[in-house]
C-alpha cells in the first residue's frame, strides 16, 4: 500500500514480501501464493494433500451419541496411513469425526477445541455442542469452502444429546443419524435399514470378523437385540468394504451424559496375513562408498576436580 | 461441454514371472471404477492354449473383447495348421492385432506368459498399441509402480552384491516364485485401494517337467486339456476386501 | 514435486531408526547436482528429511533450525521428535493457502521412562501428520517405495539389518524413478551413535 496517510487501525501490509522471521502474526500466511501460482503456470504440479476418503458416521441412541469412523488415509490411490485417527477431541463430552482434507480436519478441530475450552472457562459452564457447531460453521464459511473439512459433530451437554454434520462451505444439519465421506452412501444404507429411536448401546464384545450382513451363512441368533454400537460398526464396515476410499479398522466413541468412552480400533477386520517369505539381506549386500560414525553422549557423570565445593551462598 | 469418453479405468493389477521351465501369470480379481467396486470376482487372466496364458489389464471391456478375439484367431490357426500356435508367434500376433487399432486402441496392457518351443519359461509384455518385449518378469496395472521394483530386487537381484565367490541364480524355483507373487499382491493390496478381493495364479509347466514345486500348495486345480504336453494349473487365494 | 525430484524414506527397527534419501537435484529432466543434502539433523537423535522443491527444502531447513533453537533456548532441553513433528505440522499449516512444496519425514529416538523408543512420522505438504509404526516414504518415488517397503520391511530389525533393508528399498525404488537417484545416503540412529553411509548406486 502506497498511501501517504497511515491507516489508523490496520497494520501496513507488504504484499508477498517476507514477514520477518522474528514475528509472524497468527493465522494463515499467504506469502507463497504468488510464487505458487507462477510455478503452477509453469507446469509444476501441486503435490497431493492427504485426503481421508473416509466413512464417518454418528447416531443418537437412548443414552447419548455414538460416533464411528474408518482408519484409512489416502493420497490419491495410494494408502498413506493405514491406521489414522479420525475421531477428534473437542471437549470431554463432545467429539468430532473428520472427512476431507486431513490437515484441515486436524487443525480446525484442534482450533475449535482450544476455543471451546477458553469459552468454557469464560462462561463457567460445560461447553455445549451447538457452541462448537457454530464456531465450526462460521470458521468454514469464512474460508468459503477452501478449508476442506466435512465433519460429524456429536456430544452430550446440559441440554441433551446432539448430533450435527458440518459441510466444508459452512452449512449444518441436525439429525438423529448421519454419515459423511466417500463411504457415506454405503453407511447410510445400513443406517436407513436399521436405525430406530431409543436403541440400547449394546455391550456384547464384537468379534473382529466381518459384520453379520457380509457373510453368506444364514445362521443368525433368533433374537437380535438392538445394539446401537453394532449398527454403527456395521455402517462403518459397509463403507470399509464397499468404498475404496475407506478401509482398515473401525474406531468408535460412545458419549453419554456421565462418561465418554473412546474405542480406538474397536473392530479390526483387515489385519494383514503373515507373509509367505521372510525378507532379510546378508550384511554386505548393499555396496557402500563411505561411512561416518558420530558417537553420541549417552550419559554424563560430573566429577569435581578440586577438593572444595563452589561457594554459591 | 464434456464429450463422451469411450474409455474408463477398471483398476486391478497383473504380474507374470518366467522360470527356467515354468511360467506364472497372476492377477487380482477386483474390478472397480472410481471409488466403487463393480465386482469382487472378474478374472483378468485367461488360458489361451495349454502353453499360453494371457493377462489383460486396463479397460475391462476392451480387455475381455481382446482376449476373445485372440482366442478366435488361435482357433483359426489350429484348424489351419493342425497344431497350437507357438508362444512367440502368439506374441507377434498380439502385436499385429493391437497395432491394427493404432488410431482407436484397445486400452489394455497385456502380459503373455507361457512355455516357448524350446521348453523355457517366457513372459512377453505389451503396451496398448503393440510394442512388446520378452522379459523374465513384469507387473502391469495401477500397482505396477509398487510391484515392479520389488520384483527387480527379488527376481533380478538388482542392487544386491552377491556373497564373495558366489553369484545370484538366473532363475528361481517354482515355490519361491509363488511365494513372491503372493507377497507382492498382499503388499499391493495394503497400499493401493484398487487392488484386493482375490488372487488368481496360473502356473504353466514345461513338458516332462513334473510337478515339483506344487506339492505344498493348497487348492491347485488343473486346466490342461491335451495329454502329453505342457500342463497348466490355477491357484486361487483370498485378498483383503477393504 | 517433480521439478527438482528426490525421495526420502524412514524405517523403524529394534531400538533404532533409519532415514535415507537419494542425492539427486535436477531441473525437470536435467540432473544438476548429485550431492544435494535433504536430510538434516535436528538434535543428536532426531533427523528430518525433506522431499520436494529444492528451494523450499533449504528454506524450511532454516525455518526449522530457527524454531528448534528458540525451543532449546526457552525449554533448556533438546526437542523430542514427537514435539518436533507437531512443530513441522504447524509450520506447514500456516501456509495452508500457499504451501511449501515439501513432504517432510521425521525420524528419531524418543526419550521415555523405559529408555529410547524409535519414532518416525511423515507429513503431507500442508502438515497432516502420519505416525506410522513401520515405515514412511515421501518424494517422487513414493509409490515405488511404498510397494518395496511393504514387501521388505520386517519388525524388530537390528541396526545392521535395518541398514540393509532400508538401503535395498531405497535403491530399487529410485532406480525405477526418473526424478530420483544419482546416489543415496543412509543414517542409522541408535541410542549411542549415528552411522552415516553413502551408498553406491546407479548414476543414470
Amino acid at each position: 500500500m502506497e498511501c501517504g496517510v497511515r491507516c489508523p487501525r490496520r497494520r501496513r501490509v507488504r504484499p508477498f514480501c517476507t514477514q520477518t522471521a522474528m514475528y509472524r502474526g497468527p493465522g494463515f500466511d499467504f506469502s507463497n501464493s504468488l510464487r505458487n501460482d507462477f510455478l503452477q503456470h509453469k507446469g509444476v504440479a501441486l503435490p497431493k494433500a492427504t485426503s481421508t476418503g473416509t466413512t464417518i458416521v454418528g447416531c443418537i441412541f437412548k443414552d447419548g451419541i455414538i460416533l464411528g469412523a474408518d482408519t484409512r488415509a489416502t493420497e490419491g490411490e495410494i494408502v498413506a496411513d493405514k491406521n489414522c485417527e479420525k475421531i477428534h477431541y473437542i471437549a470431554e463430552s463432545i467429539r468430532c469425526c473428520g472427512a476431507g482434507t486431513a490437515a484441515d480436519t486436524e487443525f480446525v478441530t484442534a482450533a475449535i477445541s482450544s476455543n471451546i475450552e477458553l469459552h468454557a472457562l469464560s462462561t463457567g459452564r460445560k461447553p455445549r455442542v451447538v457452541a462448537a457447531m457454530t464456531m465450526l460453521k462460521q470458521y468454514l464459511f469464512q474460508y468459503q469452502g477452501h478449508v476442506g473439512a466435512a465433519l460429524v459433530l456429536g456430544g452430550v451437554d446440559s441440554t441433551g444429546a446432539h448430533l450435527f454434520t458440518v459441510h466444508p462451505h459452512g452449512s449444518t444439519d441436525k439429525l438423529p443419524y448421519v454419515t459423511m465421506g466417500s463411504g457415506s452412501l454405503a453407511a447410510m444404507a445400513v443406517f436407513e435399514n436399521g436405525w430406530k429411536p431409543n436403541m440400547e448401546v449394546g455391550r456384547q464384545p464384537l468379534s473382529p470378523a466381518l459384520p453379520s450382513w457380509y457373510s453368506n451363512d444364514n445362521v443368525r441368533p433368533a433374537v437380535q437385540r438392538e445394539e446401537a454400537l453394532k449398527l454403527v460398526c456395521d455402517a462403518v464396515a459397509a463403507g470399509i468394504f464397499n468404498d475404496l476410499g475407506s478401509g482398515s479398522n473401525i474406531d468408535a466413541c460412545v458419549i453419554t451424559a456421565t462418561h465418554t468412552e473412546m474405542l480406538r480400533n474397536f473392530v479390526k477386520p483387515n489385519e494383514r496375513v503373515a507373509k509367505e517369505l521372510k525378507y532379510g539381506f546378508r550384511h554386505g549386500t548393499t555396496a557402500i562408498k563411505s561411512e561416518h560414525i558420530r558417537s553420541l553422549v549417552v550419559s554424563e557423570e560430573i566429577t569435581p576436580i578440586r577438593g572444595e565445593a563452589m561457594d554459591v551462598s | 461441454m464434456s464429450s463422451f469418453n469411450p474409455y474408463t479405468q477398471n483398476g486391478g493389477t497383473i504380474l507374470a514371472i518366467a522360470g527356467a521351465d515354468f511360467s506364472v501369470v497372476a492377477g487380482d480379481t477386483r474390478q472397480s471404477e472410481g471409488y466403487n467396486i463393480q465386482t469382487r470376482y472378474a478374472p483378468k487372466v485367461f488360458r489361451l492354449t495349454d502353453r499360453a496364458v494371457l493377462a489383460v489389464n486396463g479397460f475391462a471391456a476392451d480387455g475381455n473383447m481382446f482376449v476373445k478375439k485372440v482366442k478366435q484367431r488361435l482357433e483359426w490357426y489350429r484348424h489351419a495348421h493342425a497344431k497350437d500356435m507357438p508362444l512367440r508367434s502368439i506374441a507377434r500376433l498380439i502385436q499385429t492385432m493391437l497395432y491394427s487399432r493404432r488410431f482407436f486402441p484397445y486400452y489394455v496392457y497385456n502380459i503373455l506368459g507361457g512355455i516357448e518351443e524350446d521348453g523355457s519359461g517366457a513372459v512377453y509384455s505389451f503396451d496398448p498399441v503393440g510394442s512388446y518385449e520378452r522379459e523374465t518378469c513384469r507387473a502391469a496395472g495401477p500397482a505396477q509402480s509398487l510391484l515392479q521394483p520389488f520384483l527387480d530386487n527379488q527376481i533380478y537381484f538388482k542392487n544386491q552384491q552377491p556373497a564373495p565367490g558366489m553369484s545370484h541364480p538366473t532363475h528361481l524355483p517354482l515355490q519361491a516364485v509363488l511365494a513372491l507373487v503372493i507377497d507382492s499382491f498382499t503388499s499391493a493390496t495394503e497400499r493401493h485401494i484398487e487392488v484386493g478381493d482375490g488372487l488368481e495364479m496360473y502356473i504353466i509347466l514345461g513338458k516332462g517337467r513334473g510337478l515339483q514345486g506344487l506339492e505344498g500348495v493348497k487348492g491347485v486345480q488343473e486346466l490342461t486339456i491335451s495329454e502329453d504336453g505342457e500342463r497348466i494349473f490355477v491357484v486361487r487365494r483370498e485378498l483383503k476386501k477393504d | 514435486m517433480e521439478y527438482n525430484g528426490g525421495s526420502v524414506i524412514a524405517m523403524v527397527g529394534k531400538d533404532c531408526v533409519a532415514i535415507a534419501s537419494d542425492l539427486r537435484f535436477g531441473n525437470q529432466a536435467l540432473g544438476i547436482a548429485s550431492n544435494f543434502q535433504r536430510i538434516f539433523p535436528v538434535t543428536d537423535r532426531t533427523y528430518v528429511g525433506l522431499a520436494g522443491l529444492g528451494t523450499d527444502v533449504t528454506t524450511l531447513r532454516e525455518r526449522f533450525r530457527y524454531r528448534v533453537n528458540m525451543y532449546t533456548i526457552k525449554e533448556e532441553r533438546d526437542i523430542e521428535p514427537q514435539t518436533f513433528a507437531h512443530l513441522v505440522s504447524s509450520t506447514l499449516y500456516e501456509h495452508r493457502f500457499g504451501p511449501y512444496f515439501v513432504e517432510p519425514v521425521i525420524a528419531g529416538l524418543e526419550n521415555t521412562s523405559s529408555g529410547s523408543k524409535p519414532f518416525i512420522a511423515a507429513a503431507d505438504l500442508i502438515g497432516c501428520l502420519n505416525f506410522a509404526k513401520d515405515f514412511v516414504v515421501a518424494g517422487t518415488a513414493s509409490s515405488k517405495l511404498y510397494g518395496l517397503a511393504e514387501g521388505l520391511w520386517e519388525p524388530d530389525l537390528g541396526p545392521e539389518d535395518l541398514f540393509e533393508t532400508i538401503s535395498q528399498t531405497l535403491l530399487n525404488g529410485v532406480d525405477r524413478d526418473a526424478f530420483s537417484g544419482w546416489g543415496a545416503v543412509v543414517h542409522v540412529i541408535t541410542k549411542d551413535r549415528v552411522v552415516t553411509r553413502t551408498l553406491k548406486g546407479r548414476m543414470d
